[in-house]
């Protein structure tokens, strides 16, 4: 085919094509599932998974070669990637939704104001009752704790990374940042156990823990943190040289300020990490059927202790605590992040 | 008031790369400067150089003496933040800070340089944007953000953030590149008010512009690729515009460059 004939044909083709209609995928995808149905009935398959799955890939198969014949190959491809997309986001959300529903539905149980009020002092293994006010103090006392060390830490290793390093030096730093996150909680919590515990003598406490998971903190906030500056375009900085404004001050009052909606989620990124942490926190705190309001003094429970204690229990009141104290968990989580995500969006409006 | 730059055999350099090379140029008090020349040529590099911006680039340096009123700016001793309060800077794009309305964003440079009084800081504001010929436009919305501004208003925002600091020389990067015919208008009003006050350096691609609002201008341009920035020829506005004592001016300015 020579070059004026392939310009023939192209000019041929109308830009009008043949399509299917919404309608017409939605038949297709209920044929498929209908599919699903009478295969299921006949031959040997069963299980509800597989028939989700079945009917799942069935849909994408007769969609893709339905769009091939009327469509053409370039709709055909269009489609098979259009539907995989959306498969893989119905399986990430699956676990997720499953993993929150499960969670609701057995937490519920023991979820009320006395729960959340009072602590397990005096309520045996087979005693109903009692609650997570004890383990509550204790997540909040440490991860506050944890990140009133990291933060600081984490904000100022970020700010000499991007402002005042020499190259080869902000690149080493990064690397050991980057090992820093690489390593597990336990090993934070051996550190924290042998170091100050049995190295300094200090007694089990919160506030033990508090530093194990500032460990844990300091490289998610540092990374997030540099990103973020990074990302404050020079031509502020410019400006504010511009006016004669020091460095420091420079940073301190235009490059952070700018920043700090993302720097504020990449805190409560790396808070809602730790707040579930178990085995650092199980190693150096120990654990406390009591409220300790105390984290410098005595052990201290908390949340993720508590559930780990509590689900390993041979009575089925301890398990249902377990349960009513993930929920908790994690509706402390999500409260926080939510009110975060609310305070940034209220100063990114601000500022429009 | 108004003050005097002067530069001697002044080279500009990033890293190993020379930019400018030997520039030695004088800038009278309260007049308007233009500098011209093809993209590259390197005289934002030499404006930046003027008040000490150029360093703010990693490895950038300079070799020279830049004068203001015979002190040398890059002399021992000499503070960089303290120039910059001398000698201020518009820039290509306005670039208010975002954080900040209206108010807070003319009175960054006292604020952050401690001057904390109301009363001063009102005063500087309101005489910072009637200089900036904005006030009327916003003084009912002072502590709105300065980034709901229009590009035009940001732009003259940005020259009262500068003035606002009261100083005695004003370098404009080209202020104008990124507005409309109209706010250029209105940013050149400006500058032929300022000039009362103010030396200004201003660099600019546009020529009816340079002819429009300067006293002289500066004509740079540079041999190749790769090779740096020289000054050719500067003279009265006039005399550059109609009767240049070299023919590559000559050439520039009436487009046929090559």
């Amino acid at each position: 085919m020579t070059i004026a004939d392939s310009t023939q044909s192209l000019r041929r083709q109308s830009l009008r094509q043949a399509s299917i209609p919404r309608a017409g995928v939605a038949v297709l995808i209920a044929g498929s599932i209908g599919l699903a149905f009478v295969l299921f009935a006949v031959t040997p398959l069963q299980g509800d998974a597989d028939f989700v799955v079945v009917a799942a890939l069935l849909s994408v198969v007769i969609l893709v070669a339905a769009s091939w014949t009327v469509e053409g190959r370039r709709r055909a491809i269009d489609r098979f990637a259009t539907s995989a997309t959306m498969l893989a986001l119905i399986l990430t959300l699956l676990p997720l939704g499953f993993v929150l529903g499960y969670v609701i539905k057995r937490g519920a149980k023991d979820f009320n104001i006395n729960f959340l009020t009072h602590s397990l002092a005096g309520i045996g293994p087979l005693d109903a009752g009692g609650g997570v006010y004890h383990a509550i103090i204790g997540t909040f006392e440490q991860v506050l704790i944890a990140s009133f060390i990291s933060v600081p830490l984490g904000l100022m290793v970020a700010i000499f990374i991007t402002e005042y390093s020499r190259s080869s030096l902000a690149t080493a730093v990064r690397f050991l940042v980057d090992v820093m996150t690489g390593i597990p909680s336990i090993v934070a919590g051996l550190f924290v156990l042998s170091f100050w515990i049995l190295a300094l003598n200090q007694p089990y406490t919160g506030f033990a823990a508090a530093m194990a998971l500032a460990i844990l903190e300091l490289p998610i906030i540092v990374r997030t943190s540099e990103e973020m500056i990074r990302l404050v375009p020079a031509a502020l900085r410019e400006a504010a040289y511009a006016l004669g404004v020091p460095k420091w001050k420079t940073i301190l009052r235009v490059v952070l300020p700018t920043a700090t909606t993302g720097i504020t989620t990449g805190v409560m990124l790396a808070m809602a990490r730790v707040i579930g942490e178990t085995a650092p926190v199980f190693l150096v705190a120990g654990n406390n059927f009591f409220i300790n309001n105390d984290p410098l003094h005595g052990q201290q429970a908390s949340l993720a202790t508590f559930i780990f204690i509590n689900a390993r229990a041979s009575s089925d009141l301890q398990v249902d605590r377990a349960w009513a104290a993930a929920l908790t968990l994690i509706l402390i989580v999500a409260v926080l992040y939510v009110s975060a995500r609310l305070l940034t969006r209220r100063n990114a409006l601000a500022r429009r | 008031m108004a003050k005097r730059i002067e530069t001697v055999d002044l080279s500009c350099y990033y890293g190993s790369m020379q930019a400018v090379e030997g520039v030695s140029l004088t800038v009278e008090p309260k007049s308007v400067t233009a500098f011209i020349g093809p993209s590259g040529c390197g005289k934002s590099t030499f404006l930046r150089a003027l008040n000490r911006m150029h360093e703010v680039i990693p490895n950038a340096r300079i070799e020279g003496t830049v004068l203001l009123d015979d002190e040398d700016i890059y002399g021992p001793g000499i503070e960089a933040a303290a120039v910059r309060r001398t000698i201020g800077m518009v820039f290509q794009k306005p670039n208010p800070f975002p954080t900040m309305s209206i108010y807070d964003n003319v009175a960054a440079g006292l604020k952050l340089n401690g001057i904390r009084k109301k009363s001063e800081l009102d005063g500087a504001v309101e005489r910072s944007l009637r200089g900036a010929n904005l006030w009327d436009e916003v003084k009912s919305r002072l502590n709105k953000p300065g980034m709901g501004l229009s590009g035009g208003q940001q732009q003259r925002l940005c020259i009262a953030r500068a003035i606002a600091v009261e100083p005695q020389v004003l370098l404009m990067d080209e202020p104008c590149s990124a507005l409309d015919p109209i706010s250029t208008l209105a940013i050149e009003d400006l500058i032929n008010e300022l000039k009362d006050r103010y030396t200004i350096v201003i660099v600019t691609h546009n020529m009816q512009q340079a002819a429009r609002v300067s006293d002289v201008t500066a004509f740079f341009t540079l041999k190749g690729p790769g090779e740096p920035g020289r000054l050719i020829e500067v003279d009265a506005t006039q005399k550059i515009f109609t009767n240049p004592s070299e023919k590559r001016t000559e050439d520039y300015i009436t487009g046929r460059f090559g």
